[in-house]
């Protein structure tokens, strides 16, 4: 292999030494490696791996394991912070209904998120011992793990770990001697942000245009094939073992006093500071203690605002670096903990631009199914780039705010157009004087009098 | 768009297939996919890729072949294969770039680096290098956002890409 490619290769790293990782305070990343080599089984099975399930399938009903990740308050890690342990307890099950499907949502797309990459690509067993632990509890017959298509590296480590796991009994029929029957397969997608959306996810799987569906009926009660169908986020699941393991009680207490949240939390900073990366550490974290293990900010510069988790979040200014990254903290302060993957803005770097991209972004990805995101949001653009080239009219801020207020929660069949409208509500309302720098133009100076043809 | 670096397209209007024959492999290999779903329209997205793994992008004739080995409306195949990012309905080149253009690599160098491929390769967006080897195209985050500005080049992926540092990474590509 030629030496550009190698030097230039990406590799998914966590910032974290061995030595600063225990199975007891760092229930998904204790076992990862220092040369960030993949897990195979053996290794797995040696650090502890699959006795969850040994312990669970052998001992426990699927009830129990739904009380127990509700106790926990394992809130969902892919953004959207609902507890995992309640949508199970939602799910149809039970009676002359048909048993039904475990999703993973492995489509990590949000922009600033690279946190599933690190456990797809380093322990995918992980996942999957989550996700038969999901499937026992939500009496799923059969898992899909939905990929996203560029991650190839993650796709080869997925597929050798299910078969790893199948050939060793801990997939298939008769798991354990348990008597209870799943199996997993892989599907990888073909690009679009849409795709991870819970219910427009749950179309392309079915091989269809990622439309989202109308809620309700909710997955849990008809997804996939009409069968109750419950879709979690990567780092949902890979809780789930160590959750099963040592127990609710223990989950809670690893985020000590800082949040009433449970568990760790992969978080990450992107963006111009001196060491970026990945840390698992308590929820409820702060932002501050964040950029300080990022280095700070890169050759000085001062810290204009940043994202906290994914470009679907609201922008916070660095007053907010002392408050709890916890999904109910951020939450007041009119953005959403996210992914929790912060990116960095320095005073430097111009809000009307970084906006300006996030909305294409957004304009790009809407699936065009309802009207106020398939058509807001290239309006949206348009106006922020005639600000961006100071070419703004009078009255282009307040049909921003007003976009963004139609765009919002409610009025769109998914969340899609409700998270391009939180960072442009929120950077308009911390960084107003920038848009209006923008404004130069008269109001419909272009329609005063254009072509004037004098008496007729 | 620069004209001289347009598509290919010998015909803009979907033909009654071109002479397009499902290879043999293909048509098994989508099969096998087929038994993973409880229905066979789940297995298109996967048999478009098969094809496009063979022949580089997906030919008019392709869409009724798929629809025929998996029993379904060719407009069902055709609907999806127009709406997902990474299925081509137009040639493209040997290796195609993605370079990440959301927010992090934003931050980080994007423009620089779009802007020293394609000074190198003289294509925009959305076009492939006359000699065929090269076709540029954005992609949405890459995930790779702690080594930003980031790209992929076929499977690869990198970052961060130095721009000065383009030319030698591509060379590597024939």
């Amino acid at each position: 292999m030629s030496t550009r490619r190698n030097e230039f290769r990406y590799h998914s790293q966590l910032r974290q030494s061995a030595a600063e990782r225990h199975a007891e305070t760092h229930p998904l990343t204790w076992r990862l490696r220092e040369d960030g080599a993949l897990i195979g089984l053996d290794e797995y099975v040696d650090k502890q791996g699959y006795s969850a399930v040994k312990k669970v399938l052998g001992e426990l009903s699927g009830q129990d394991v739904i009380d127990t990740m509700k106790e926990a308050n394992v809130r969902g890690r892919g953004g959207g912070g609902f507890s995992a342990g309640v949508k199970w307890s939602l799910t149809m099950q039970g009676g002359d209904l048909p048993r039904g499907y475990l999703v993973c949502n492995a489509d990590e797309m949000e922009p600033g998120t690279f946190k599933d990459r690190l456990l797809l690509e380093q322990q995918p067993h992980l996942l999957i011992e989550g996700m038969i632990l999901a499937a026992y509890a939500n009496n799923s017959f059969y898992g899909y793990v939905f990929l996203r298509g560029e991650y190839v590296e993650a796709a080869q480590a997925v597929s050798k770990a299910i078969g790893e796991a199948r050939a060793a009994g801990w997939l298939g029929t008769n798991i354990a001697g348990s008597g209870f029957d799943f199996d997993i397969a892989l599907h990888t997608g073909a690009g679009r942000y849409i795709c991870g959306e819970e219910t427009a996810l749950i179309n392309s799987l079915e091989g269809k245009r990622a439309n989202p569906r109308n809620k309700p009926p909710f997955p849990g009660q008809s997804g996939a094939w009409g069968k109750p169908t419950v879709v979690n986020n990567v780092e949902t699941l890979c809780n789930v073992p160590a959750v099963m393991q040592h127990g609710a009680k223990w989950y809670q207490e690893l985020s000590g006093g800082l949040s009433d949240d449970g568990g760790t939390k992969l978080y990450g900073v992107s963006g111009r500071v001196n060491r970026t990366g990945l840390w698992e550490l308590p929820i409820g974290t702060s932002g501050a203690e964040l950029l300080d293990r990022a280095g700070g900010v890169k050759d000085g510069r001062g810290l204009k605002t940043w994202l906290p988790g994914g470009g679907s979040t609201g922008f916070l200014l660095p007053e907010h670096l002392e408050l709890a990254l916890d999904f109910d903290t951020i939450g007041e302060y009119g953005s959403r903990l996210g992914t929790g993957l912060l990116a960095v803005v320095t005073e430097d770097q111009s809000v009307v631009s970084l906006v300006r991209n996030l909305e294409a972004f957004f304009a790009r990805e809407s699936c065009g199914w309802c009207t106020p995101c398939r058509d807001g949001l290239p309006w949206t653009l348009k106006i922020l780039q005639s600000l961006e080239r100071g070419e703004g009219e009078q009255g282009d801020i307040e049909l921003l705010e007003s976009l963004a207020t139609d765009l919002g929660p409610g009025r769109t069949f998914c969340a899609h157009a409700p998270g391009a409208a939180m960072p442009l509500e929120s950077s308009i309302r911390h960084f107003r004087h920038e848009f209006e720098a923008g404004i130069t133009h008269r109001r419909h100076a272009a329609h005063e009098d254009p072509i004037p043809v004098g008496e007729v | 768009m620069n004209e001289n670096a347009s598509f290919n397209i010998h015909s803009p209007i979907a033909s009654d297939g071109d002479g397009f024959v499902l290879h043999d492999e293909d048509r098994n290999h989508i099969l096998e996919e087929r038994d993973h779903y409880e229905q066979p329209q789940a297995a298109c997205i996967e048999a478009l890729k098969i094809v496009q793994r063979r022949h580089g992008w997906v030919p008019d004739g392709a869409i009724p072949a798929i629809a025929e080995v998996l029993g379904v409306g060719p407009a069902s195949v055709e609907g999806v294969a127009t709406f997902y990012s990474l299925i081509f309905r137009q040639p493209v080149g040997r290796h195609v770039i993605l370079i990440c253009d959301s927010s992090s690599c934003f931050l980080t160098g994007f423009d620089e680096l779009r802007e020293a491929i394609t000074a190198e390769l003289g294509i925009e967006f959305g076009q492939t290098t006359e000699d065929g080897r090269f076709t540029l195209l954005p992609v949405c985050c890459l995930g790779a956002c702690d080594r930003g500005p980031a790209m992929m080049i076929g499977d690869d992926t990198f970052g961060p890409v130095p721009p000065d540092s383009v030319a030698e990474l591509l060379k590597e590509y024939a």
